[in-house]
Formats: C-alpha cells, sequence, structure tokens
C-alpha cells in the first residue's frame, strides 16, 4: 500500500481509502457488536427516559429513589458483592502464591483442579451444593452422624449458601488474575530480602506482597463487577432476603412488563459498574489488568491523593504484619533455636500447601457428588443415595424435552462458536501485529461484553429481537450467544499471537510465499492449538450460558441450561442430578478431547 | 585446619538434584579481605556452591564456616552475608534509599545512622543524588552500583556476588571491573565473585577457584592458573594455549624430558604425577613462543610452514602448520619479528623449558 502512494500519480484519496481497508479486520467485529450489542443496550437505556407514551420523563428514576426498597437491594447486592470479593481473595491468594512459588509442570497440574469450576456447568455446580449442603445433604448426614450437631444445620437457602456458592465460582477468576501478576515477580527479590536480613514473613510482607497487590485489586475488581451481575446463585441457594438487583429487573421485565423501570435499575447497575472501573483506573490505572507493566503505572499516579492515602494505610499494614512476623518468628527461634547443623524444617511452606490444596480441593470435589445422588431410587435429592437404580436417566432418554434442549444447545454453541470465530480471529490479528491510535479504545469495546453484566445484554437483546420478529428462535440465540462468544475469543486468539515470532512470517515472504499463502502455511499451523482453545472456549461459554437464553427464547424454544433452570425452579429432582452428570461427562470429554488436539498439534509444531 | 582466621570456610560440600550431581566435594578457604573467584562454564557447579554458601539452597553434606561460626543449615537472614544478584533484585516498590536502608532496618537500626550511613554509601558508589528515584528509572550501571551498595552498607562479613555485570555490555563491563577493584581494595571487604568470564576473573581475583563438571578443578592466584594449569581442562579454560601430545621420556628433579610432536625431545617442569612411559599433553602459552632466527637457540624447538598471520590490533596471532601434522599457534606484538615472513615460509620456533607444562593426558574417553 505505501508503495502505492509514493508513486507519482496516486492521488490522495486513493491514500485515504487504503488507509481505511488496512482496518477492514476490525470491520466484522464493529457491525455485530454495533448492532447486536451496543444499539440494543443505548436501546434499553434510552427506554429508562421515556414514559408509555413515549415522551422524555423522569419518573422511573424517581420512583427507584422514592421506594427504599431498591436502595435496599442495592445494598444487599453490594454487601454480595464485596463479601464475595474478599472472600475469594483471601482464599484465593494462598492459592495463587502457591501455584507462583512451584515448578512449572506442578503448576499445570495443580491449575487444572482451580479451573474444574470454570469447566462445570453452574448449574450443575449449584445443585452439587444443594446436594452437598441441604438439609439432609451430604454434610448434614456426616455432622449427625459424629454426634456434632442434633438437627440438621441450615447452610443454604440463606447468606452462608449464597457465599459458598459464588466464592465458588468466582475464585478461579481471582486465582488466575492474581497468579498472572505474581508469576511476573522475580524470585531473586524475595531471595535477596533474605540475604539482607529479613526473615521470611517480613520478606513476604516487605517485598513479595506490595508486588502481588495490583494482582489483588485486579482479580478483586474483577470477581466485584461479575458478582454484581449475578441472580442464578442467589436464586438457588438463597433465601428472600437475599435478593440481588438483577432479580429484581428480571421481576419488572418477566412479571411487570415495566421496561422503562427495568432500564432505569439496569443504569443503576451499568453505573456502578462504571464507578468502580474509574476508581481503579485512577488507583492503579487499568493497564494492570493485563498483569503487566504495573510499576510503571505506579509511579506514573504517585501524585494522585487517592493512591496516597492507599499507599499510607496500605505501609501501615504491611508495617503491622512484618513486625509481627518478625517478633513470632523471633519468638519461635526463641523456643526452638535454629541449628546450624541441621536441616531446618520448612513449617510455613508445609502451611502453604495444605491450605493451597484445601482450598482447591474446595474447587474440585463437590461437583463430583451430583453423581452418587443421580443413581438414587428415592424420589428426592438425599444423601446418600438410597439403593441404585438408571430410572432417572431412563427418564431422561426417554423425554423428548430434555434431547430436543440438548441438541439446540450443541447447535447453538457451534455456530456461536464458528461465528465469533470468523469475527473474533481477524479483529485479533489486527490488535496486535498494527499499532494504531485508539487501539486500547477497540480493545476495550470488543472485550466490553463480558465487562457488562450479562442482565443488560439479555435484557437489551429480547427488546431488539421482541422489534425484529427473532424472539425464540435459534438464530436469534446464535446472535446473542457470538455476543458473548467474541470477547473470548479475542482475548485467546490475542495471548497465542503475542507469543508468535513475527519473524517466522518475515523468513516466509523472504522465500516467496505470499501474505494469504503464509497465514495458511505457516502462522495457522503453528497457531492452531491456540485457535482450538479460543474456539472451545466460546463453545463452552454458549453451551453453559442461561442469561440470554432465558431472555431471547421467549418460552418457546429452551437449551439445555434453560431446561434445567426452569427444572430447578420447581423442584431439584434426581433427574437433574442424571442430567448433570450427563453434562459433567460430555464437558470433561469435550475438554479431554480438545486437549488431546491441543498435545498433538504441539508435538507437529 | 580450624576455622579462625578465615572468613570463609567450606568442606566437601555436596549437592544434588535428583540424579544429577551438580557439586562435589567442594572445599575452598577465603582469607579476610581476599577476593576469590568461581569460574567455570554454566552447569560446572559455581552458583550452586555460591547459592550454598548465601543459605539459598541446602546442601546434602558438607560444612559452611562463615567468620568462624558454622552456618551450613542457618537460614540466609541469620548468616553474616551480603549478596549482589545477576539482574540485582533491587525492589522495584522501593526508591534507592529504601532499597539501600532495607537491610539496616532489618538490623533495627535507629533512623538517623541508617540515614548516615545510606548517605555515605551513596557516595561511595559515587551516586549521591539518586535516593529518591525508583530503581527502574536507573541505568543498568547505576542499578549494579546500587546493588553493591546495599550489600555492603550493614559491612557483612563476606559479599557474595553472583555474574554481577553478566547483563552489561562490554565497555561499561569494564569500567565496572576496576571500580568493584578498587571498592574492593578501599573497604578492605571479602568478596566470593562467580562468573564465566575468564578475563573477568583473572583482572579481578586474588585467587581463582576453577570449576569444571561439578568439582573444583585448580585453586590458585591468576598467575598460577595461567602459567601453571593443573589440568588440561584449566590450560584450555584460561586464555590461550598450545596443547601437543607426548610421551614422557625421562624425568628428574626439576624436569621432564618428553618426546613431542614429530620426532621431537621437549623438556618441561616435572610432574610428579607423572612418570617415563606415561602419555602426556604439553602445553605452552602462544606469547610464550619466539622466531629462532639464524643460528638462535632455545631450551626447545621445532620447525613448521607459516600458514596464516591475523592481526588482531596490538598483537598478532600466526598459525604455524607442523610436519607431522598438528598446528602451532603463536602471539607476539603487531610488527615483530614474523611480519616480515611470508606465508608458506619454513620457520623455526622455540620456547623455554619453565614455560612448558606437561599435564596427565585427559581420561581416554575425552
Amino acid at each position: 500500500m505505501s508503495i502505492s502512494a509514493s508513486t507519482t500519480e496516486a492521488p490522495p484519496r486513493r491514500a485515504r481509502k487504503s488507509a481505511l481497508l488496512r482496518y477492514w479486520p476490525l470491520y466484522p467485529a464493529f457491525l455485530f457488536l454495533g448492532f447486536f450489542f451496543l444499539y440494543p443496550v443505548i436501546l434499553l437505556l434510552g427506554l429508562s427516559f421515556v414514559d408509555n407514551q413515549g415522551a422524555l420523563t423522569g419518573e422511573h428514576y424517581s420512583r427507584l429513589v422514592a421506594s427504599s426498597t431498591y436502595l435496599k437491594v442495592l445494598m444487599i447486592t453490594l454487601k454480595i458483592a464485596g463479601w464475595t470479593t474478599v472472600i475469594a481473595i483471601l482464599a484465593g491468594y494462598p492459592v495463587a502464591y502457591l501455584l507462583a512459588t512451584v515448578k512449572t509442570s506442578t503448576r499445570n497440574r495443580l491449575i487444572i483442579w482451580v479451573l474444574m469450576p470454570f469447566w462445570t456447568s453452574f448449574l450443575v455446580r449449584t445443585f452439587a451444593w444443594i446436594v452437598l449442603l441441604g438439609r439432609k445433604g451430604a454434610l448434614n448426614q456426616w455432622l449427625e452422624a459424629l454426634g456434632l450437631v442434633d438437627q440438621p444445620v441450615a447452610m443454604i437457602f440463606n447468606f452462608a449458601g449464597v457465599m459458598i456458592g459464588m466464592v465458588h465460582a468466582l475464585m478461579p477468576l481471582c486465582i488466575l488474575t492474581m497468579l498472572s501478576v505474581m508469576e511476573n515477580i522475580d524470585t531473586n527479590l524475595t531471595k535477596a530480602a533474605s540475604t539482607l536480613g529479613a526473615r521470611g514473613g517480613q520478606a513476604f510482607w516487605r517485598i513479595y506482597f506490595p508486588l502481588s497487590v495490583p494482582g489483588i485489586a485486579a482479580g478483586g475488581m474483577l470477581v466485584f463487577i461479575t458478582a454484581l451481575g449475578f441472580f442464578i446463585t442467589p436464586a438457588l441457594l438463597g433465601g428472600a432476603r437475599e435478593t440481588m438487583i438483577v432479580q429484581v429487573i428480571i421481576f419488572n421485565i418477566q412479571e411487570v412488563l415495566n421496561w422503562g423501570f427495568a432500564g432505569a435499575i439496569a443504569v443503576l447497575l451499568l453505573v456502578a459498574v462504571l464507578i468502580i472501573f474509574y476508581l481503579y483506573d485512577r488507583l492503579l490505572g487499568l493497564s494492570t489488568l493485563s498483569g503487566e507493566s504495573s510499576l510503571a503505572a505506579q509511579s506514573s499516579s504517585r501524585a494522585n491523593p487517592f493512591s496516597r492515602l492507599g499507599k499510607f494505610l496500605g505501609g501501615l499494614f504491611i508495617e503491622a504484619m512484618a513486625s509481627i512476623c518478625e517478633k513470632a518468628g523471633a519468638f519461635y527461634d526463641h523456643i526452638f533455636p535454629r541449628k546450624a547443623n541441621r536441616p531446618s524444617r520448612r513449617h510455613s511452606r508445609r502451611v502453604i500447601w495444605g491450605a493451597g490444596l484445601a482450598i482447591i480441593g474446595f474447587l474440585a470435589l463437590p461437583a463430583l457428588f451430583i453423581i452418587p445422588v443421580s443413581f438414587t431410587e428415592a424420589g428426592f435429592l438425599s444423601w446418600p443415595p438410597e439403593g441404585f437404580s438408571l430410572k432417572w436417566y431412563e427418564g431422561v432418554f426417554e423425554s423428548n424435552v430434555w434431547f430436543r434442549a440438548a441438541l439446540r444447545s450443541f447447535i447453538v454453541a457451534i455456530f456461536a462458536a464458528f461465528l465469533g470465530m470468523c469475527i473474533g480471529v481477524p479483529a485479533a490479528f489486527l490488535l496486535v501485529r498494527q499499532s494504531f491510535l485508539g487501539k486500547a479504545a477497540v480493545f476495550a469495546f470488543l472485550v466490553s461484553p463480558i465487562i457488562i453484566p450479562n442482565i443488560i445484554i439479555a435484557v437489551s437483546l429480547f427488546y431488539l429481537y421482541s422489534k425484529l420478529g427473532l424472539t425464540g428462535t435459534t438464530v436469534g440465540l446464535i446472535l446473542g450467544h457470538t455476543v458473548l462468544a467474541i470477547p473470548y475469543v479475542v482475548i485467546t486468539v490475542m495471548a497465542v499471537l503475542k507469543n508468535y515470532d513475527v519473524r517466522l512470517d518475515q523468513a516466509a515472504w523472504t522465500l516467496g510465499a505470499s501474505k494469504l499463502k503464509t497465514l495458511w502455511l505457516v502462522t495457522f499451523p503453528l497457531v492452531r492449538a491456540g485457535m482450538i482453545a479460543a474456539f472451545m472456549f466460546a463453545f463452552i461459554i454458549s453451551f453453559d450460558e442461561l442469561t440470554i437464553a432465558l431472555f431471547v427464547t421467549g418460552g418457546e424454544v429452551t437449551t439445555l441450561p434453560k431446561q434445567m433452570w426452569d427444572d430447578a425452579l420447581l423442584r431439584v429432582s434426581p433427574t437433574l442430578a442424571a442430567v448433570a452428570t450427563l453434562l459433567l461427562l460430555f464437558m470433561s470429554g469435550v475438554i479431554l478431547g480438545s486437549e488431546f488436539l491441543r498435545r498433538r498439534s504441539k508435538q507437529m509444531g | 585446619m580450624e576455622a579462625e582466621g578465615h572468613k570463609l570456610r567450606t568442606r566437601n560440600l555436596r549437592k544434588t538434584y535428583g540424579y544429577v550431581e551438580a557439586l562435589a566435594d567442594a572445599s575452598i578457604k577465603v582469607s579476610e579481605g581476599e577476593f576469590l573467584t568461581l569460574l567455570g562454564p554454566s552447569g560446572s557447579g559455581k552458583t550452586t556452591m555460591l547459592m550454598a554458601i548465601a543459605g539459598l539452597n541446602e546442601p546434602d553434606s558438607g560444612d559452611i564456616w562463615i567468620d568462624g561460626k558454622l552456618a551450613t543449615h542457618l537460614p540466609s537472614f541469620q548468616r553474616d552475608i551480603g549478596m549482589v544478584f545477576q539482574n540485582y533484585a533491587l525492589f522495584p516498590h522501593m526508591t534507592i534509599f529504601e532499597n539501600i536502608a532495607f537491610p539496616l532496618q532489618m538490623r533495627k537500626m535507629d533512623s538517623g545512622k541508617i540515614r548516615e550511613s545510606v548517605g555515605r554509601v551513596l557516595e561511595t558508589v559515587k551516586l549521591p543524588d539518586l535516593a529518591n528515584r525508583m530503581p527502574g528509572e536507573l541505568s543498568g550501571g547505576q542499578q549494579q552500583r546500587i546493588a553493591l551498595a546495599r550489600a555492603f552498607v550493614y559491612e557483612p562479613s563476606i559479599i557474595l556476588m553472583d555474574e554481577p555485570l553478566g547483563a552489561l555490555d562490554k565497555k561499561l563491563r569494564d569500567h565496572l571491573q576496576l571500580e568493584i577493584k578498587h571498592l574492593h581494595g578501599a573497604l578492605g571487604i571479602t568478596v566470593l565473585y562467580v562468573t564465566h568470564d575468564q578475563e573477568e576473573a583473572m583482572v579481578m581475583s586474588d585467587r581463582i577457584c576453577l570449576m569444571n563438571d561439578a568439582r573444583i578443578e585448580q585453586i590458585g592466584t591468576p598467575d598460577e592458573l595461567y602459567f601453571q594449569p593443573a589440568t588440561v581442562f584449566a590450560a584450555d579454560f584460561l586464555g590461550e594455549s598450545n596443547l601437543m601430545d607426548g610421551t614422557v621420556m625421562k624425568a628428574n628433579r626439576k624436569e621432564m624430558v618428553v618426546s613431542g610432536p614429530g620426532e621431537t625431545t621437549i623438556r618441561g617442569l616435572h610432574n610428579p604425577e607423572l612418570k617415563p612411559g606415561d602419555k602426556c599433553k604439553l602445553m605452552v602459552r602462544p606469547e610464550c613462543i619466539s622466531v629462532l632466527n639464524g643460528k638462535a637457540r632455545s631450551d626447545n624447538s621445532i620447525a613448521g610452514t607459516l600458514k596464516d598471520m591475523i592481526i588482531t590490533g596490538a598483537v598478532t596471532k600466526s598459525f604455524i602448520e607442523l610436519p607431522g601434522g598438528g598446528e602451532i599457534r603463536t602471539t607476539e606484538l603487531t610488527r615483530g619479528p614474523l611480519a616480515t615472513a611470508s606465508l608458506g615460509q619454513e620457520i623455526k620456533l622455540g620456547w623455554p623449558s619453565e614455560r612448558t607444562v606437561i599435564l596427565k593426558a585427559a581420561d581416554p574417553s575425552s
């Protein structure tokens, strides 16, 4: 292009056209997200400013403010999201630390278990908690058998249940975000602190911990904003007092049909998310989200009063923790003096391993409880399962409803993942390979569907589809899931391409391959594993998706998660356990299959 | 010998990783004020040894004394050591002042004294104005000096340095080598230094501990290691050398007579490990060889054909082919006696017997 522009007769118009052409890989993504994401969301938010007749009004907002109910729901939502974040960070930090400080091979093995909740459908997980923690659940049975309690303890359908479910769902996200920062902390720093006279605990609090704070902040923020948009877990594991803001939006649309008011609540939710983003950006800079250049961001925001206060309080905290560790360590050494001639036992390491494995067990094991329950003879979920029977599986296989739902989910997920790849891959290539003005903004737009609470997208699409006649169609569902698939495809493919050596492409060009041939013969074979991962990611996101399905199916067609949800609202029966077990098997198959493909293409590479 | 009188002493240190022996039988002694360098190729065990002394890995067996006190299994923070890491390991979230003050705070020094000490060492490394900067804002050479300042501000018994100049470019490295050497002299500190760069080791060290394949090959002054290498490996690793096959013919107290390449008879230094009839290697440094013109004579002499001459700057390297195969390299000042010789010419070379080292031939396997 630059050559044609530099020839004598090239008119300026042609140069401008070629500049526009250069960004073509972004256009499909822009067009698609513009029409199926940005436009409907703006429509929905706009609805909150007009009344039934279409005149401008502030009535929805005055109603929102007038009644204390909504403020209360907002406070409950913030409280639940806040506690989820705090617990996810506190429990996730030791796991992330453990993962960051073990050998790479051990880390890869442990990460599979940390990601277990990611793979298992959240509905399966939620049912597992009901099996485990219900009045007749496994834990209560054990406690009673051991004589620790006289009657069942209420562990779910209350605040504790919501916490357990949400922490379980969101902690992997928190761990992975913290891990990405911790992996970049130079292991020599802790060693240096040790040679300079710092005890293990002091070195941790004064050196390691401050450097891991950007990871805590990023992980915490992601958990918090995701938690704000939750409704499935609180609805299934919480009581009436744990109603979250999204549930109110659903109520207003499905029961009251008050779109304007639902839009106003959505605006409230969106504003809350944006405020959090703004504060985070002021404190640490959004660039730290990707786990890199946190120090540059730190030094540039040093002048800001917010971060000054944060720094001061953080300093006090670190000082306190460090001196506690120092005193405790000195006291311990006083009682059990270090022997210079004998290797000392490393208790702290053992404690971290113990805590880490316990938490990983919490993440990985509960889903397994669903399996034995599905073979029960009893008509309800109870522990231990009574006898052995396949009747629930027979029921599932004989029923047309479950088969059709599963088939539709499968078709929708395949098409949504395929469409997401077609749209997301070119955009990812451009974002990695080119630098241009506003790149950060483009990236933010492409991944915004996973930052904006799903419910807002779902409701907006429902509104748009009702005008287009797409409600209740498979196509509508595919398009909706594609909106969610695009960000995952873009992020995964970009991560793969960042590690790709562009010189290989350049070598192919110098050897006489055209750009297209190079892409086909060199680039794609080398990034195939990443492409498969992106496709699987998009597939699982769609296959497991409930929020959009809940709205745009309009009760006419159904997907597997939606069918499970509808059933669960009536009664959590062994049928659901059977479906969940099958789903668990299917997902494990998908993941093992993609892992097999990935390994094979790696060997070939 | 008892541990007193040495700032650092190790005895029979051994460390394995799985089935791989990373360090075996390593015993060294470092006197007060000495600069000892662990030199060797990568994987020779030098860093494993340094890490064991620093308390950053646990030896399987053996002992370590630091300043007369047994420290084999003490944690790092209870050993009286300072360490400079290859990538400096400056704490990125602390200012330069806070970095240097860190070890003093750990030792509970009061803040007035800390300020004084930090100011003093910043003067010593000639960077008094950088106290409030962040490490990321400094150049590589400056970071290096700060890392050094942080390691000696609390006057530890011994300072350990793990390839501290490895990441710097050649010019800066040469400069900092001299600077560290001067600091060592001025402060009277004891240094254990690790490098794979033989020139760096020669420039800086009082003594060099040459390591190979997890074992100590030879310990001695740079002069000893260069002119009296104990093994073929030592001869080959330090500087350039001519190595020729031979067989011991005669031996007396001072000298040995060896049959060298092409029916020559060569006299060299006595090696008590060898007896007449043994296979051996002859080693002579290129700069010890001179051209014998006319009737000039030397202890040892050999004739060959001048094959190539390369001017590398101050010195010129010549390659002389021997009639029976093999090659001898010589180094002389540029525009020296060989300058007028032309390629292909027959040349007679000579060198003194006290510059000829006779070494045990390497294992038959190698």
